[in-house]
């Protein structure tokens, strides 16, 4: 592409045309609103009568609930995935998807929190956490690093939206007229200046260097749910990287059904163009190989010993009960994907997108798969309880109250995306060779 | 101020009585904030022993451990926790003096489920909830089947304390694990992380809890069960404080428990009532543990299944079918 047609009148409207309320997007939060209140409604039944509205009982005690935890705070790993370890590097074609990887990120790590509270069975007690919080429990350890993770992500976020938001309220004349001083308070006065691009920049690189333990802090922690017992499927020493390795596959699945979905919705032909996709492609066949490789060691080595539990962990996952989830998951999410994103002509936007959205339904029944049967083969039989302690099932007000998450992410990504420029626009204007923007 | 600081010094060292008269004004200042400090503690320790009066009037007192002593009746103030922080220390503070300890003699167990029952009676527990469960076992399929009631191990490192994020669940100094189900916020790690599944959920309604509005609660019985939290077998802690053996122990016909304190090295059969030696009772019956390799270190021991008494039954379910 030629970088001369890029002036900065055009690249900014072109990347921001999309700020405004229009019938689309009502008819959108209409809906994600009306499928929420439904949600809630599920979630208000669970309040007045106990977590026993959904199917979980006393030996598989974690069910939906805690398996979406996990796939939300996986999703939310790829901020740090794209901005801090991809972009410290210094591979410049990520710019026009920073901002989409990070959206996700505080998208998710918001949404994970309140996931966690569904499961509980006194979600008023929930500031008990902070009275009487014990540092010896890993609950104490993730409760830490979410709200850190989360508050990085959401810095991360806003230091180059300042410099955009700028440009925005001085030269979009087409700005809702209650955005314009929302935008000016929020862009602090900046005026393109050296001496606050280099603040920016230099606060915006501490972030980075930041974020990266505390994502991979947050899954670690988060493995450890499961890895701190005893259980024959949990008790892992990979679980850490296991988990974080996982968490990057389903993240980069999700960042690129975002890129298609601004792309083909906000026309961003431009500038999400087919070359980010085919590098996303890469970085999800290069993550989803790290993946397999602990997925390997993961199932290989305890499935060479076959120690008792083992085995019957192992045998319910290959051949039992949970083995068409089971190997559905293994080769149509991780090893098929890979095949095919090693030709370049599925990593063209359309067909990575279908890749896409089947590796990130398998990342979820990963994660149930990971979390449920575990528990339903525990050290000692399970005996003269009813027939539903033995088999879990979802119940439909489970459902509903674990669809409610999706959606929420969805109205935050929508809002984020709909209200701000889903590529940063100053650092694009950077990158295409427009050094200094006039601020009339 | 560098040119100051030095002339200074060498003022110092050029007036050996300037530095003389410093040192002696140090040493006074010193004395000084001695015999300040000696003439308080003298003082305050004068009037301490002015207020310390005695009456003569000595009262005979029991103490929590059960001994019998003799206090000057000036001596006796009143509790400084009562109510409800009263009761939550005791809790946790546990018996004084004792480590409980149940052994559990296979050979004798029909599954009778006469311990079930009681245990549920006192814990106002649903049927199909058990702080005390009969399960079936058979170690091979060469090996014969039996019954092993299956409770709360009161681990001596227990994974459930480990993980609990509020304290909610404890272990006492006595042995014995704890859970306060007006603390405990239902997140469910603890009955993740117990290898023995010795932990149970209050996914609905407790039963009968309509009956139970204005009790008090008690951690030491776990009554009333709350809605939304975890219950588990407590060693019947309110009848150990009461001197009594635990409901479950007291109702077996079978002689299958024994309760006792590993401290003194008695325990006492539930049903005869005999009292042993406890290291003489596993040492002669090759007593063991469950799951030892797992580290949990539990106060459960179990004498082996042998020279059984009664016939191995299957048993009949009497739980609902869906709950």
């Amino acid at each position: 592409m030629d970088d001369n047609k890029f002036t900065i009148d055009k690249i900014t409207s072109d990347l921001t045309h999309h700020i405004r309320i229009n019938k689309g997007f009502l008819i959108w939060m209409g809906v994600l609103t009306a499928s929420l209140l439904v949600c809630l409604y599920a979630y208000s039944l669970q309040l007045r009568n106990g977590l026993g509205v959904a199917g979980i009982r006393d030996y598989v005690t974690w069910g939906l609930y805690l398996s979406n935890f996990v796939f939300f705070v996986a999703a939310s790993l790829i901020g740090m995935l794209i901005s801090a370890v991809l972009g410290l590097i210094g591979m410049k074609w990520l710019t026009p998807i920073t901002r989409i990887a990070e959206t996700i990120a505080v998208a998710f790590a918001a949404v994970a929190g309140l996931v966690i509270v569904s499961d509980m069975g006194r979600p008023e007690r929930l500031l008990y956490v902070f009275f009487y919080g014990r540092p010896q429990s890993p609950i104490l350890w993730d409760v830490t690093v979410i709200i850190t993770y989360f508050t990085l992500s959401l810095l991360l976020m806003f230091l180059p939206l300042i410099a955009d938001m700028a440009i925005i309220h001085r030269r979009v004349a087409s700005l809702p007229s209650w955005l314009k001083p929302v935008y000016k308070v929020l862009s602090l006065n900046f005026t393109d200046q050296p001496a606050q691009n280099r603040i920016i920049n230099r606060a915006t690189r501490i972030l980075l260097i930041l974020l990266i333990p505390a994502a991979l802090s947050i899954h670690t922690v988060t493995s450890w749910l499961f890895a701190v017992t005893s259980r024959a499927g949990w008790d892992s020493t990979i679980f850490g990287p296991y988990f974080v390795s996982g968490a990057f596959v389903a993240g980069s699945a999700a960042v690129v059904i975002a890129m298609f979905f601004f792309r083909r919705n906000y026309k961003l032909q431009d500038y999400l163009t087919d070359l980010h996709f085919d590098n996303m492609g890469k970085v999800l066949a290069t993550v989803s190989l790290v993946y397999l490789y602990f997925n390997i060691n993961e199932f290989l080595v305890p499935g060479y010993k076959l120690k008792r539990g083992d085995a019957i962990h192992l045998q319910e996952l290959f051949a039992g009960k949970d083995a068409l989830m089971f190997w559905t998951v293994q080769v149509g999410g991780l090893i098929l994907p890979i095949l095919f994103l090693l030709f370049r002509r599925f990593r063209k936007p359309l067909p990575i997108l279908i890749i896409s959205v089947v590796v990130l339904i398998a990342a979820w029944f990963k994660r149930y798969l990971i979390v449920i049967p575990t528990q339903e083969h525990p050290f000692l039989p399970i005996q003269h309880v009813p027939q539903n302690f033995v088999h879990y099932s979802p119940t439909l007000i489970e459902t509903l109250i674990s669809i409610a998450p999706f959606i929420l992410v969805l109205m935050i990504i929508t809002l984020i995306s709909k209200f701000f420029p889903v590529i940063p626009l100053h650092e694009t204007a950077r990158e295409k060779g427009i050094d200094h923007i006039q601020f009339d | 101020m560098e040119e100051n600081n030095s002339s200074h010094s060498q003022n110092e060292s050029e007036d050996p009585k300037g530095s003389t008269r410093r040192n002696f004004l140090k040493n006074i200042g010193l004395a000084g904030v001695g015999v300040a400090t000696g003439a308080a503690a003298l003082y305050s320790g004068h009037i301490f022993e002015a207020k310390k009066e005695v009456s003569g009037d000595q009262k005979v007192l029991l103490t929590q451990d059960g001994k019998l002593v003799q206090v000057d009746s000036l001596e006796i103030k009143a509790m400084e926790k009562t109510g409800e922080e009263l009761s939550e220390s005791l809790w946790r503070e546990g018996i004084p003096g004792r480590r409980w300890v149940m052994v559990t003699d296979l050979s004798k167990c029909r599954n009778a489920r006469k311990c079930i029952s009681a245990c549920q009676e006192a814990h106002q527990l649903r049927p199909e909830q058990y702080h005390m469960n009969t399960l079936q076992m058979q170690d091979m399929p060469v090996t014969a089947p039996f019954n092993m009631p299956k409770n709360c191990q009161h681990c001596d490192n227990p994974p459930c304390v480990a993980v609990c994020p509020v304290d909610a669940t404890y272990k006492r100094p006595d042995g014995i694990v704890l859970i306060e189900n007006d603390r405990c916020i239902g997140c469910r790690f603890c009955m993740a992380a117990c290898p023995y599944s010795a932990r149970i959920f209050n996914w609905i309604e407790p039963k009968d809890a309509a009956n139970h509005l204005g009790q008090e609660y008690n951690a030491e019985l776990n009554v009333p069960q709350k809605l939304g939290t975890v219950s588990k077998c407590l060693f019947s802690a309110d009848r150990l404080r009461e001197g009594k053996l635990p409901y479950c122990v007291e109702a077996c016909p079978n002689g299958v428990y024994y309760f006792g304190d590993e401290n003194e090295d008695a325990v006492t059969n539930g049903t005869s009532k005999e009292t042993v030696r406890l290291s003489k009772l596993l040492r002669d019956n090759a007593g063991y543990q469950l799951m030892p390799e797992l580290g949990t270190k539990p106060r459960v021991y179990y004498l082996p299944p042998k020279n059984r008494l009664f016939p191995f039954e299957e048993a009949k379910d009497q739980t609902p079918e869906n709950v």
